[in-house]
């Protein structure tokens, strides 16, 4: 099957203002892909994933997962995907070793039967095997969920917000562990409000206020970037970026640590001589200003401005 | 599979019991405590209490029923008295708890008109034990009122003045150990199963449960079962406590007495059950848990306020309360010793509230979040 995971015309609304939580969604993943949902907290990442994993029940529009439709066939879909709620959801007064245990029994299965397929994953746990959960830290809480969710070799994966919490170290290890995962065919689903792990996907969505904003490949959403973007930054940066957002030179600004990111509404040479010199003549010193790639982060901000 | 899936359940279940110091104390240690406090405090206060009496009639039959109530274990008759303004100084000095007035002519009025009046002065500044006098101060005039009419035609009748509570063993601790135990039963079943699923909605456990191939009735019955078992543990307890700390025998079959506390405590699962499916979070369920369950057990099973003496509305509302009806079977059971024939209907009634209330379950229970 080409396509693991389809969504057509979804919306979602909650109370009785019926507020749309995901407005009129459509997506599709394929098979064996591994596709990120990006977007800040409230884009409504939490509220597809519910939607996929039979949780909710949508307003209008209809998906399924591994054509099973979500409403109508939702017992085969839950037989078949592993689950990872943004929440950390194990039981906290169980040991590491007896959550694993008891969810493999739960999906019909042994610990011992599908090993190979986490053995990797535990093997960093496993020290730990009988500490309560309650009591692990957060980078190993996200691992035995990992473990838990990934103990009946679901066809379809869903974590969200699986790094949301979690140390940049555990964060990278987490990914690699996915790229593993991803090497069984098994199709996963992640959300992550983190731009910077949106390149680790095959493809991904950009999500903001329930609408999708570009279905794409992470290259290929920053290939579409329009304009060149640079850094740019001076010894008083907080000045420097109060001049050049009334600078009509300036097409956007936005602050990225030590340096501005900025595209101006002119291209070439003579825009950032004719920027460099109003610079230096309102009083700016050591202003660098240099050409640079745009990332995902600036991508995502440049589409939520239109 | 299903038999696997359903034990690896029961296990967690008792690990969640067992870890929790908290939840074990509550579960094991309040039935101790209340069995011991209501004991003995209730045992205590009725011993040898001081009473006047203003005979006025002083004839045959006024000496004979004052004997008796000098006899009685639960009284010290303080002295006689000679008119009403003397029984009021006795009972404002807090010595005397009670007094009793004989009018003149009482067995005149017995022997003529076949009844007589009588009066009960109680020191009801403190009500529990001016009550509990009166029980047994009324107990004793009927004891005397049916001996005397063993021997005669038309029988007679001894009208005392006050309203009484109705207490045919003349012992406290009979009326209070069946009462307990359904109070007991009823706040660890409702309450403990009643968290236990709605600890799962809020921790987001339920939220794996749910994606995932289990049937909602194996969750129910799971959750049951571990609280069904440590329940008739404390059945045990508060027996063997009954038995030889408070020296109260089970006159029936202690077999049966279990089988319906099984029964009973079935009902209970069920009622926990019911109010989980509703309840969002565990405060709620709690409080539900409380204000539904142990209110209306001590106030509408006839184990602290009779049933007989409530307006009729009130009576009608006792009939929905299950531990009304597991107090009736282990009255019989217990302190009268009777069979199952005598508590069938009260037996039927449980478990027909056991089976409408776990079919609502499952009807209720939901499979989304929604």
């Amino acid at each position: 099957m080409m396509e693991a995971i389809v969504l057509d015309h979804i919306t979602k609304t909650y109370g009785k203002e019926k507020i749309p939580a995901v407005n009129d969604v459509s997506l599709t993943v394929k098979s064996g892909e591994l596709f990120g949902l990006i977007g800040p907290d409230g884009a409504g990442k939490t509220s597809i994933f519910r939607m996929l994993t039979t949780l909710l029940l949508p307003d209008k529009g209809s998906a399924s997962v591994n054509g099973h439709d979500i409403v109508r066939d939702y017992r085969q879909i839950r037989n078949t995907v592993g689950y990872m709620p943004g929440k950390f959801s194990l039981y906290q007064d169980l040991s590491v070793e007896e959550n694993l245990k008891f969810f493999a029994t739960v999906f019909g299965t042994t610990v011992e039967k599908n090993y190979d397929l986490i053995r990797e994953i535990y093997v960093q746990i496993e020290p730990f095997r009988k500490r309560r959960a309650g009591k692990l830290s957060g980078g190993m809480k996200q691992k035995l969920a990992l473990c838990c969710a990934l103990i009946h070799q679901p066809e379809v994966l869903f974590l969200d917000e699986p790094t949301t919490g979690v140390d940049p170290v555990s964060r990278k290890e987490f990914w690699e562990m996915l790229q593993r995962i991803k090497k069984k065919n098994i199709t996963i689903m992640v959300s992550t409000p983190y731009m910077d792990e949106a390149s680790q996907c095959d493809r991904i969505a950009l999500i903001q206020h329930g609408n999708i904003l570009s279905v794409e490949t992470p290259s290929a959403v920053i290939r579409a970037y329009p304009q060149q973007l640079y850094a740019i930054r001076s010894e008083d940066i907080y000045k420097l970026m109060k001049s050049l957002r009334s600078n009509p030179l300036v097409d956007s600004c936005h602050s990225f640590g030590e340096y501005l990111h900025i595209t101006l509404s002119e291209q070439g040479m003579r825009a950032e001589a004719a920027l460099l010199a109003g610079l230096a003549a309102e009083g700016h010193g050591n202003v660098v200003l240099k050409e640079i790639i745009p990332g995902i982060e600036d991508c995502f901000i440049r589409l939520l401005k239109n | 599979m299903i038999n696997n899936q359903f034990l690896v359940f029961v296990k967690k279940e008792f690990a969640h019991v067992l870890r929790d110091r908290k939840t074990l104390l509550v579960l094991f240690g309040l039935p101790v405590m209340q069995i011991l406090i209501f004991g003995f405090a209730l045992t205590n206060e009725v011993k040898n209490a001081s009473i006047v009496v203003l005979d006025q009639a002083k004839d045959h039959q006024s000496q004979r029923l004052i004997g008796r109530i000098g006899a009685s274990r639960y009284f010290d008759i303080e002295g006689a008295v000679d008119d009403e303004e003397a029984i009021e100084q006795n009972l404002r000095s807090g010595k005397v708890k009670m007094a009793l007035v004989i009018p003149s002519g009482f067995s005149y009025d017995l022997a003529h008109r076949n009844k007589a009046g009588l009066r009960i002065i109680a020191d009801a500044s403190d009500p529990n034990t001016a009550n509990t006098l009166s029980n047994y101060l009324s107990s004793i005039i009927m004891d005397e009122q049916a001996e005397l009419n063993a021997n005669v035609p038309v029988p007679y009748t001894i009208i005392p003045e006050m309203r009484m509570l109705y207490n045919p063993q003349l012992k406290g601790v009979h009326n209070f150990v069946p009462g307990v135990m359904a109070l007991v039963l009823m706040l660890v079943c409702v309450m403990m199963t009643a968290i236990s699923i709605v600890r799962e909605k809020e921790t987001g456990t339920m939220e794996i449960l749910l994606v995932s191939p289990f049937k909602p009735l194996l969750v129910i019955l799971s959750k049951a079962v571990p609280y069904l078992l440590l329940s008739l543990v404390n059945v045990g307890t508060i027996l063997l406590l009954s038995v030889f700390v408070l020296d109260l025998p089970v006159n029936g079959s202690i077999l049966l007495l279990l089988a319906e506390s099984t029964m009973f405590i079935i009902t209970c699962l069920s009622i926990g059950l019911f109010i989980s499916v509703k309840a969002q979070s565990q405060q709620t369920a709690m409080l539900i848990s409380l204000m539904g369950m142990m209110l209306p057990t001590i106030l509408f099973s006839g184990f602290m306020f009779p049933i007989e003496n409530m307006p009729k509305p009130l009576q009608a509302i006792t009939n929905i309360v299950p531990s009304r009806w597991y107090y009736i079977i282990v009255k019989s059971i217990m302190i009268k010793g009777l069979g199952f024939q005598a508590i069938w209907k009260e037996t039927a009634i449980l478990a027909g509230m056991a089976v409408f209330l776990t079919l609502v379950s499952l009807k209720n229970f939901k499979i989304r979040l929604e």
